[in-house]
């Protein structure tokens, strides 16, 4: 069973909401959708539910033409940011509510929820009702719900959002499990990078209406096709240093300079983007090809496990990522080194040319 | 978000439509129709134009009226819009005293309007009226308290009697709104080191912003109409000193029979109506507001 | 600037607690040292806001008292006390401008107008809102905002301390990082008693020099985020901190050698000798990213089987089988991940050992004499 999208615009009074939104996700396939708040993942969220109808383009299931046709007749659960149950009825009365109105028999109704609520491990709650439970209960109820129907297409907005910290990662999890054994399109929307990650299965990066970049969740990591995609696609922020590459040399900022070797030299001369993912910074130089960056330190925030320390290079600010404690004092001097190979370089459109190796596990 | 279902719906809207056009719409254009004909009788009708306008215009009984209607309507707003906001402040925000305080004011909301009227009447009568015996026993007034013996103390009496009957609303929609306000400005506003005042003034004011414009147009608008409960207690006198627009209106209406006038006015009342609803809406709204950056 | 004491503290929400109540926070002292960045760290519902609430005094509490450099003050309101609280939403006064409302605490203290925007412009400066200060307050974004409320705790010098509840709730994550490191630096630049409540560890660990970890309303720890991230002193502080949190494994101790579950995992010879003084259910305790997996074909560690590898962009994360539990290995980028059978190295200096849940350690560490 196959969802598609083709050519889906959608403007509300005059503002672009979604623009050419076009790709097809496949039954049992993982798919999240990344972006910033506003951004469009709700709105591209309610067309796919039959919520919201596109201006322009169609909605396909299977092939069929399903962009008229009301949700309630489509084979769809959401579940939301905001912990969405009927206030008066019991977790049991909830989860069961898409069954009864589906006139499903009550011996059928009874075990498919009494399944759904072991599977997401809320099977003592039964009795209680949602004002009683704590947000991540709460939670649980609402996506045991939008499971219990095993619909063909299931959404979740931003569904961890509200929730602790650590419930969150634990959530995680437990939905990826809850996910596999389903052949459900499953189609999560977040604006973290690292939950992206978590999730896995495919991505597609939407930023103010448009698609980016879609594919298989790491790859997309590796590989973003453009700048935009790597600012969306990381957490710290990517950093970023302006540069030209000339006869063989790539010079970044104002001093630091290296030479183009192996597959960069293929690459023309001119004006490029030179991106650096935090962790790719170290305090040591590892490898003799490593280039030095001489930075003053500005901050430094440890957190436990790792260090994320705060330079200026020239006024431009970067990050590094430092596994261990090393505590620095606010104005040293140090120098950060970072190995070519780990750059992104993108060119004057900001396109990829040039990534770290994939490296294979 | 755009409803798409099927156009089907507009027909369950139907009977409604046609419901209001029969009651609302229909004796409206029947309203326009009278104020631009002068009609004698059934199939006796001239088009007179502009002419009801222009009297109705000119007729400085209507002026009378109309001042004595904008100079009520302003008291009325002036005295109930504060003193509602005052007991909302005043009303506790948990445990059983809410919903006695709540049911208590809503009980002048629930009485029938003329027999609003009727209860002021004999309140206030100095025979056996509670505030008639009470103010005359004081003996500090020439003329002894009778809600139609001078113009002063019927307007008075329609004040109060308006008053009662109507600032409970106001004090219910205020305290709807000031229940709306999260806990957290009022611990920051005390953090601020803010007064009282400071704390009314710019922190519950602003966020009641909503649900006072919903006060003062209600007010402002049934006001300016009023009619069952003076028409009750003094019937438009002593004189004229009580005859509102309304009263007025009627009068010309059913006992002169002055059909033509008093639907030109009619509609000139809608139109003055609708102006200052209008304008209130936008002032109430927009003060304070500032540019979106 | 003031130095904070908690003087045993207990609070219930009923208005006339016995043995019987629910208590929200159970037992609390603490002291917070002036100029102190601080940070409460715990789950929903473990109590941390009802801290934040008693020691700035919107709420009395129950029990015990609030000092203030030795100053009682847990009958003052929080007016009295001078402090600042910034919350989870921004709190502004939407109808002034921004100037106005960073000048709206001076004016009510009496502060004669021309030192009110030197000190306004000064706080404007630190925290990038010198632009803005003419716009009205209800137009910024969320981020401006909290900056604003922010501000407004700031411009009072002679503040006690600025409490934070769980302030970056509303804002974007990318601004969340932008945020964090402009509240740091302002802790760095004007040394103030900072007190930061929230449930996100990151932002605990990272702001903080000193975190209380809090669970179902008591303080479990108290300690360095390198101290609480190597020491956890309770399994619920090993599986709260770190991304993902400690694997813990039931044990039986043997000499010098855990026994899991049939497998033989060897310990360091300090922690064996105070594990056999121990009573209680043993646990043995290790961090994901103190882990070590090599291939098969060695003959270190113990043999485990490899269930799912998670690609997390600069680490990975590796779940191996070990005597039928999960355990979580946490790698970096780059590292070889053996296929299907590999062993797993548990390095004896970052073993720990737990009874009944509490850190098996010697007096002298209890002491705090000796750290590892």
């Amino acid at each position: 069973m196959s969802l598609s999208l083709v050519n889906i615009d959608k403007t509300v009074a005059r503002e672009i909401h979604l623009k050419n939104i076009n790709f097809s996700f496949e039954s049992g396939s993982r798919n999240v959708l990344l972006g910033r708040t506003l951004s469009g993942k709700t709105s591209l969220l309610r067309i796919m539910a039959g919520i919201d109808r596109p201006t322009k383009g169609r909605v396909l299931l299977d092939g069929k033409d399903v962009t008229r046709l009301s949700v309630r007749k489509r084979s769809v659960a959401m579940v939301y940011q905001q912990f969405i149950n009927y206030p008066s009825f019991t977790v049991y009365k909830n989860i069961a509510s898409p069954l009864k109105i589906a006139g499903y028999k009550k011996s059928e109704i009874d075990r498919c929820v009494r399944e759904t609520a072991e599977m997401l491990h809320i099977e003592d709650l039964l009795d209680r009702l949602p004002a009683d439970l704590s947000g991540g209960q709460q939670q649980r109820t609402a996506i045991a719900r939008a499971l219990v129907k095993d619909t063909d297409l299931l959404l979740l907005d931003e569904p961890l959002v509200n929730l602790d910290y650590k419930l969150r990662e634990e959530l995680r999890v437990e939905l990826q499990q809850v996910f596999k054994k389903r052949k459900a399109i499953v189609v999560y929307t977040t604006t973290e990078p690292s939950e992206a990650l978590m999730m896995g299965g495919n991505i597609t990066v939407i930023d103010e209406g448009r698609v980016l970049q879609t594919g298989p969740t790491p790859d997309v990591y590796r590989s973003p096709k453009t700048f935009k995609v790597a600012e969306i696609f990381s957490d710290p922020p990517i950093n970023c240093i302006n540069g030209k590459i000339r006869d063989n040399t790539a010079c970044l900022g104002h001093n630091i300079e290296f030479p183009i070797k192996d597959r960069l030299t293929a690459l023309p001369d001119g004006n490029y983007k030179f991106g650096i993912r935090s962790h790719h910074f170290s305090l040591l130089q590892k490898d003799k090809n490593d280039t030095e960056i001489r930075t003053r330190v500005k901050l430094s925030e440890i957190s436990g496990s790792e260090t994320f320390i705060h330079v200026t290079y020239d006024d431009l600010p970067l990050v590094v990522r430092e596994a261990g404690i090393t505590p620095l004092r606010i104005g040293d001097l140090i120098s950060i080194y970072v190995n070519p190979d780990n750059l992104f370089i993108y060119d004057e459109q900001e396109n990829l040319v040039a990534a770290p190796q994939m490296v294979s596990n | 978000m755009e409803k798409w279902e099927n156009n089907k719906a507009w027909f369950l809207v139907l009977p409604a439509f046609i419901i209001v056009a029969f009651s609302a719409i229909i004796p409206l254009m029947t309203v326009v129709n009278y104020s631009i004909q002068d009609i004698f009788g059934p199939g006796q009708a001239v088009y007179v134009g502009t002419e009801w306008f222009e009297e109705m215009l000119g007729n400085h009984r209507l002026h009378d009226a109309l001042w004595r209607q904008f100079l009520f309507s302003g008291l009325v707003l002036l005295i109930e819009i504060p003193l509602g906001i005052l007991i909302a402040l005043a009303m506790p925000k948990s445990g059983w005293g809410v919903s006695a305080c709540l049911v208590t004011l809503a009980l002048p909301l629930v009485i029938p309007w003329n027999v609003i009227g009727t209860i002021w009447i004999i309140f206030t009568r100095p025979d056996i009226g509670l505030l008639g015996v009470g103010i005359n026993s004081l003996d500090l007034l020439e003329v002894p308290f009778d809600h139609t013996a001078k113009p002063i103390y019927a307007w008075i009496t329609l004040l109060a009697m308006e008053i009662w009957h109507w600032t409970p609303l106001v004090a219910l929609l205020a305290y709807a709104g000031l229940r709306a306000i999260p806990e957290a400005y009022y611990q920051a506003a005390k953090i601020d080191g803010a007064s009282s005042w400071a704390t009314f003034i710019y922190i519950q004011l602003p966020k009641m912003r909503g649900v006072l414009t919903i006060a003062v147009l209600l007010r402002w608008m049934d006001s300016f109409l009023i009619y069952a409960e003076p028409f009750a207690l003094t019937g438009g006198g002593p004189g004229n000193t009580t005859t509102f627009l309304s009263i007025y209106l009627v009068k010309l209406a059913t006992m002169q029979f002055d059909l033509g006038p008093a639907a030109a006015f009619s509609l000139i009342y809608f139109v003055i109506i609708l102006l200052f609803s209008f304008l209130f809406y936008q002032a109430l709204l927009n003060v304070g507001r500032g540019e979106k950056t | 600037m003031a130095r904070i004491v908690l003087d045993k503290i207990a609070h219930s929400y009923d208005s006339n607690p016995d043995e019987t109540s629910e208590y929200a926070l159970k037992w609390i002292h603490s002291i917070f040292e002036n100029e102190g960045a601080y940070a409460l760290l715990g789950p929903s519902g473990c109590g941390k806001t009802t801290l934040l609430n008693l020691i700035s005094g919107l709420l009395t509490p129950s029990k015990g008292r609030v000092l203030y450099d030795a100053a009682d003050v847990t009958d003052l309101p929080p007016e009295k006390r001078n402090i600042a609280q910034v919350f989870q939403f921004p709190v502004l006064y939407d109808t002034m401008s921004v100037y106005d409302n960073l000048a709206f605490p001076l004016r009510n203290r009496g502060v004669p107008a021309g030192k009110v925007s030197t000190r306004v412009h000064e706080i404007a400066e630190i925290l990038d809102l010198s632009l803005v200060l003419k716009k009205k307050a209800a137009g910024l974004t969320a981020d401006a905002k909290q900056k604003v409320s922010l501000g407004r705790g700031l411009v009072r010098n002679d503040v006690a301390a600025i409490l934070f509840d769980e302030p970056l709730t509303v804002i974007d994550p990318q601004l969340k990082w932008y945020l964090r490191q402009k509240i740091k630096l302002i802790h760095e630049e004007l040394k103030l008693t900072l007190i930061y409540v929230t449930h996100d560890q990151v932002e605990a660990l990272t702001f903080a020099e000193k975190v209380a970890v809090m669970h179902e309303g008591e303080i479990v720890q108290t300690g360095t985020p390198k101290e609480l991230f190597e020491n956890p002193e309770h399994t619920f502080v090993g599986y709260f901190i770190g991304s993902p949190g400690m694997n813990f494994l039931p044990c039986t101790l043997d000499g010098t050698v855990a026994h899991v579950d049939g497998t033989d995992i060897m310990l360091d010879h300090k922690i064996s000798e105070l594990g056999r003084k121990a009573r209680g259910k043993l646990e043995l305790g290790i961090r994901p990213m103190y882990l070590q997996l090599c291939s098969g074909s060695t003959n270190d560690g113990v043999p485990v089987q490899i269930q799912a590898v998670e690609d997390l962009g600069s680490y990975n994360i590796v779940t191996v089988m070990l005597a039928g539990k999960p355990i979580r290995v946490r790698q970096e980028e780059g590292l070889p991940i053996p296929s299907d059978k590999a062993r797993l190295v548990f390095p004896p200096q970052w073993i720990r050992l737990y009874a009944d849940g509490r850190l098996v350690k010697s007096k002298e560490v209890e002491n705090g004499k000796v750290g590892k």
